[in-house]
């Protein structure tokens, strides 16, 4: 099996070293980056497998970095890394392209993982993202429903979020919902794909209701 | 007041960047200049505005004036809302004496309008109304420069205070004079006209001051908001972060210890900057259960994770939901051996659901020694005696989770 190839997106150089620090057996760093305009020249030069990219960066923001990377560079993966918890940061990244969400008091070995999954592909949620998910799909939509298929989770989606959001990892999940894990990846990655492709988001109250100061 | 009279002040209050239109980036901005100056800079600095002759636009002005005083009013409201900028240096003296001709012209202007427009007893009482009009063209001159020195606290305030008393003088004395060569027509009326008179003086000559110190007032009271906000912030992040650095510093032989001061402080800090708009009056059920955590956090040395979905708010029943939840999180932290403990809250329109769990060692449920009331009654009994249930999964070598849930109908 290839190491992934990666880069380091956070303009704390401390943390940049840490991690490098922390991922160092498992993943071959190629990179890093500070701000978004050396982001996206690094990205584009060392064509990593997997970008580790703070949501929040001096320059428009890990978002930023995204839509400019996917457009010369779509096979680039993002998994999106921060210490805010405002929902509206967390969802713009994922529906700019990240494919996953986790916070930086996870473990090294946990991202190693996570950073494993999605070079293979897959999504990453944390609970914090899970819940921010339930809470976005939450209700019945009064909405102008424009494809009803994105606009749901099924039932089984559900469970595999409230899993998620109860601190299950993907292994004891599908432990708990006798089902292998590949087929929780399918789940949470279709999922994934609602997000980034429903229009719910814009209807939920964080949306509007929670603002930094 | 004519339409000529109106349309002119939003163009001076927009007072339009000129660079903005790319048309030619050569054009000023709007504002009347000290230099160059006859009364107070409205033409001179309107004509460098526009790329005209001062002349052409005081002929403009002047022109509106005698076909019915608009020219008059849309220069009062210029000198109101334009800005005067530049200009430290002091006018020359021959300046000063230029400027005098032209305020007297000015004055006679309008006083001839007046004369036109509604019939003013003309004659006798044209020399007072000049005085009168003198009077207030240098208290208003004075405005201006007053308010470049920030009013009386620059250092040459004597000078200040004496134009404006000398300003104040002729206003009186002319507005006495006017009076006194009327007092044959309306001898009962006298006193009440002076009154009158004296008062309007007084508005006219103060307005343009009263205007400006108001908007002096508001600009410092917008530095004074940003000010206080800074030194909040810094007063926040001096008691909190800065307190807790210099601990982690002390206690860093402690991994332990370093670990739950970072995570207690990280937790403070992101509640004082995401403080949640849509939480609950009074703290809903999310409010609670991330209180609840984090007081299990700081008595305990372990990590909680609280995810929730959707809020409620709290009655006793929900409270009664926070106390088990809490309580399990207390098992979880002594007795599972495990560093973080995971609770998610879900609120439905059928009730709520919340779950603990941890990843720690576990227990055979049958074999809960019976004097471990916690379990017994601090979570079961408790949720049973709220019209709730309480479910406890546990294997041993793989943790245990905790479910509370609480049927909407009793909550």
């Amino acid at each position: 099996m290839t190491v992934p190839r990666v880069v380091i997106v956070d303009d704390h150089q401390m943390f940049r070293a840490g991690v490098r620090v922390e991922l160092a057996d498992a993943v071959e760093i190629v990179g890093d980056a500070e701000d978004v305009e050396s982001a996206v020249q690094v990205i584009r030069s060392t064509a990593p497998d997997v970008v580790l990219l703070d949501v929040h960066l001096p320059g428009g923001g890990g978002k930023a970095v995204i839509e400019h990377v996917s457009a010369t560079t779509p096979e680039v993966r993002f998994l999106a890394l921060s210490v805010s918890d405002a929902a509206e940061d967390v969802i713009g990244v994922i529906r700019a392209g990240a494919r996953g969400y986790v916070t930086k008091t996870i473990s090294g070995p946990e991202l190693a993982d996570a950073v494993r999954r999605v070079a293979d592909g897959d999504a990453v949620f944390s609970p914090r993202l899970a819940g921010f998910v339930l809470d976005a799909f939450a209700g019945s939509a009064e909405v102008r429903v424009v494809d009803p298929e994105l606009d749901q989770l099924t039932t089984r989606e559900r469970e595999v979020l409230r899993l998620i959001a109860r601190g299950y990892t993907y292994k004891e999940l599908a432990r708990r919902l006798e089902i292998s894990v590949k087929t929780v990846e399918t789940h949470v990655s279709a999922v994934l794909r609602k997000l980034q492709l429903s229009s719910r988001h814009e209807l939920t109250r964080w949306a509007t209701d929670r603002r930094l100061i | 007041m004519t339409p000529s009279g109106l349309m002119v002040i939003p163009d001076a209050l927009r007072r339009v960047p000129c660079d903005h239109r790319g048309v030619s980036p050569a054009r000023p901005p709007l504002q009347r200049q000290r230099d160059g100056a006859l009364v107070a800079g409205v033409a001179s600095g309107l004509a460098r505005h526009l790329g005209l002759e001062p002349l052409v636009v005081r002929l403009v002005f002047a022109a509106l004036t005698v076909a019915g005083g608009a020219g008059l009013l849309a220069y009062a409201a210029f000198w109101v809302f334009v800005p005067q900028v530049g200009g430290d240096a002091v006018p020359s003296p021959g300046r000063e004496q230029l400027q005098v001709p032209a305020l007297a012209a000015l004055t006679l202007g309008g006083f001839l309008v007046l004369h036109e427009v509604f019939a003013f007893p003309g004659g006798s009482a044209l020399w007072p109304a000049l005085v009168i009009g003198i009077g207030v063209a240098i208290v208003w001159q004075q405005a201006d420069d007053a308010q470049r020195r920030r009013w009386l606290g620059a250092n040459d305030g004597s000078g200040t205070a004496l134009r404006v008393a000398g300003g104040v003088v002729l206003l009186v004395s002319g507005a006495i004079a006017f009076v006194a060569t009327n007092h044959e027509l309306t001898r009962t009326m006298n006193g009440i006209v002076a009154v009158l008179v004296v008062a309007a003086g007084l508005v006219l000559t103060f307005a343009p001051w009263w205007w400006r110190l108001l908007n002096d007032f508001t600009a410092e009271r917008r530095v004074r908001i940003r000010s206080q906000e800074r030194a909040e912030v810094a007063a926040h992040l001096h008691d909190s972060v800065l307190q807790t650095l210099a601990l982690i510093q002390r206690r860093s032989g402690s991994p332990d210890e370093v670990q739950r001061l970072a995570r207690s402080q990280e937790r403070e800090l992101r509640s004082w900057l995401y403080s949640r708009a849509d939480e609950l009056p009074g703290g809903g059920l999310a409010g609670a259960l991330e209180a609840a955590a984090a007081s299990v956090e700081d008595e305990h040395g372990i990590s909680v994770e609280v995810v929730t979905v959707g809020d409620v708010s709290l009655d006793e029943h929900v409270e009664a939901v926070v106390r088990a939840a809490r309580e399990a999180m207390v098992n979880a932290a002594k007795f599972a051996d495990a560093g973080l403990v995971a609770v998610f809250a879900e609120v439905e329109d059928n009730g709520i659901t919340v779950f603990v769990r941890d990843t720690g060692k576990g227990f055979e449920p049958a074999t809960v020694p019976a004097d471990r009331r916690g379990l017994a009654e601090s979570i079961i009994g408790r949720m049973e005696r709220h019209g709730g249930v309480a479910t406890v999964r546990s294997v041993p070598g793989e943790g245990t989770e905790v479910e509370l849930r609480l049927p909407r109908a009793l909550s």
